[in-house]
């Protein structure tokens, strides 16, 4: 046990340097960034309609109307959005997954040419979800659109909405966002499998394993730390989604399409329920929070190695 | 040493059947790259021939047609009547100060987190990498009320500063991590020698850290100009509006013309793609430096 002495220490002399190296930017920090998210949680015990010079203080009751909505028989606007932020979760962790980790594989085995088919792939992430929300405004049309003008030359005669068909919306959407993401994941799942040790590789072939044990036993086991940030990443990209359901359907047909983000803009800017609408956004947060942490650990952990 | 070995004299040895089968399988996988990589850009392919289309044609004859003609005219119709010339303008108008303000901003403070030990340090770093994560919605509302009561609503300057300022997360995450793999043993003979600490950050570390601030300015400068919301919320003149929000705005006003709508989506996202294109190699660094590893 080490033995404590007490010793008089010398006021430490403070270093500023590193202070006012972060003057500035931290400044800007809290004032646009961690001030307002604390006044939205403020925000969001109010009854305020963004217009009248002072706020009400109302406790929890936005949350409340907020919760108490889900009892409701016919799905509320909030109950539509829980449901469909968990589509878009579900979505987002198994679609491109799956998809990226496969184009990762097949790729990294020396094709030939294999640099224009990650840029292929990869090249829907540049494109901002206006131009893809565009885009697949048109493809989805259900007269002039890509797939429904397929389908009538096909000789189907009443080919769904898409995004105008309350069950079809959601995921129409959500196809627009795996299509973007696809790339990214695949771009990951490659810089993991270079890290991975060729001799591991050759040792499980030598022992004669086939493909795909050694993939289940060799590769995806190496891959965890990317699948972990992979996932990670994913949901919360799924949790802020925004401007897809925004440009595309404003959560419409009838609420059927919309998300939380989308949910708290048209209840803050379009009805003027600042306080609702900060309270769904607390809601969202709090969602997020907790795969925040997750990827902080993460973080966290990797700050540790050094 | 001596397995690999041995395993390529029995690879050598193997009957030609072996060849013969890996040589199918490397074919047929290259067949399926090929098809799966052009069905998976139709999209963008289908959305080209649209452009070059007239609204009649595709509405009289159907999309999988003989096109009757091709035509150039909805790019300068998207061009000057549905204003991508102004949005795209908009577009640089923001994102080049926003970007510069938050590379250097987050170079400062990625320096301080990486080279110096104080109290508060890791909180810092923390609240950062946590910032980059946030739900926008968390914000949007009393980033509004903030700018009205600066006076700065509806302006260009709105967007650049909580560009700039939500930004910084990432770029400081980023950088502060590059920084720390730069040998110090420079930065201490230059103090040493008497340099001040903020000529050491601008002589020294800022210079040697230019392959990460390439990587991370390219892919913040896609973020920034792709970004929608900041711009729905903080800009309501359509001549101030950037591309992304203008284009959102041209949906309604041309929703009969969709080879027009489409031409204008086009067009407005060739300043990424460029970039893209361009820079490709720091754009993926980007993508890597930013997953964590």
């Amino acid at each position: 046990m080490a033995t404590y002495t007490p010793r008089v220490r010398k006021k430490p002399k403070i270093n500023w340097t590193p202070y006012l190296f972060l003057l500035v930017p931290l400044l800007l920090y809290l004032v646009w960034i961690i001030g307002p998210m604390l006044y939205t949680f403020y925000l969001s015990l109010t009854s305020w309609d963004g217009i009248s010079p002072e706020l009400k203080f109302i406790g929890i009751k936005n949350f409340y109307v907020l919760f108490d909505s889900l009892k409701k028989a016919l799905p509320s606007a909030f109950e539509y959005s829980l449901i469909n932020n968990l589509k878009w979760l579900v979505a987002f962790i198994t679609v491109p997954t799956v998809i990226g980790l496969g184009l990762a594989i097949l790729l990294n085995q020396d094709v030939k040419g294999d640099r224009y088919f990650k840029v292929g792939i990869y090249l829907p992430q540049v494109l901002s979800f206006a131009v893809i929300a565009l885009i697949w405004s048109w493809i989805y049309n259900p007269r002039y659109g890509l797939i429904n003008s397929f389908l009538f030359k096909i000789g189907v005669e009443d080919p769904p909405g898409w995004l105008a068909d309350k069950s079809l919306a959601t995921w129409s959407i959500i196809a627009a966002a795996v299509w973007r993401q696809v790339g990214y994941v695949m771009i990951l799942y490659l810089a993991g499998l270079k890290n991975i040790d060729p001799n591991l590789i050759d040792a499980s072939k030598v022992d004669g394993a086939n493909s795909w044990q050694r993939f289940r036993n060799v590769v995806f086991p190496l891959l965890a730390p990317v699948t972990t940030i992979v996932v990670v990443i994913s949901i919360i990209d799924s949790l802020r989604t925004f401007d897809l359901v925004q440009i595309m359907t404003r959560g419409g047909p009838a609420n059927a399409s919309s998300v939380l983000a989308n949910l708290m803009y048209i209840q803050a800017f379009n009805n003027y329920k600042f306080g609702l609408g900060a309270a769904t956004a607390v809601v969202l947060f709090f969602i997020s929070l907790f795969f925040i942490v997750i990827y902080l650990w993460r973080v966290m952990q990797d700050e540790l190695e050094y | 040493m001596l397995t690999n070995s041995s395993q390529e004299m029995s690879r050598a040895r193997m009957p030609t059947a072996y060849h013969t089968r890996q040589r199918v399988l490397r074919i047929s996988l290259y067949i399926f790259l090929v098809v799966f990589t052009l069905l998976y850009l139709m999209p963008l392919f289908s959305a080209v021939v649209a452009s070059l289309r007239t609204q009649d044609d595709i509405s009289l004859n159907g999309f999988w047609s003989i096109p009757e003609q091709f035509t150039f005219e909805n790019y300068p119709k998207a061009w000057v009547d549905g204003r991508v010339n102004r949005y795209l303008l908009n577009s640089f108008i923001i994102t080049i100060p926003a970007l510069t303000a938050t590379i250097f901003l987050s170079s400062l403070s990625a320096f301080a987190l990486a080279r110096y030990r104080f109290v508060g340090n890791r909180l810092i770093y923390f609240m950062y990498v946590a910032g980059t994560m946030l739900p926008f919605q968390i914000l949007l509302l009393p980033v509004f009320i903030l700018t009205n009561k600066l006076g700065i609503y509806n302006t260009y300057l709105s967007v650049i500063l909580i560009h700039t300022a939500f930004q910084l997360g990432f770029c400081t995450f980023v950088l502060r991590n590059f920084m720390r793999t730069l040998p110090g043993e420079i930065m201490d003979a230059a103090r040493i020698d008497g340099a001040s600490e903020f000529g050491i950050y601008w002589r020294i570390a800022l210079p040697l850290s230019l392959p990460g601030i390439a990587a991370v300015a390219t892919l913040e400068f896609t973020w920034i100009f792709n970004d929608y919301i900041w711009a729905l919320i903080l800009i309501q003149d359509d001549a101030l509006k950037p591309v992304t929000a203008g284009l959102a705005g041209l949906q309604g006003q041309f929703s009969t013309n969709w080879p027009l709508v489409v031409a204008a989506a086009l067009m407005a996202a060739v300043p990424t793609l460029i970039i893209f294109f361009a820079l490709q190699r720091y754009f993926i660094g980007g993508l890597m430096l930013g997953s964590g590893k």
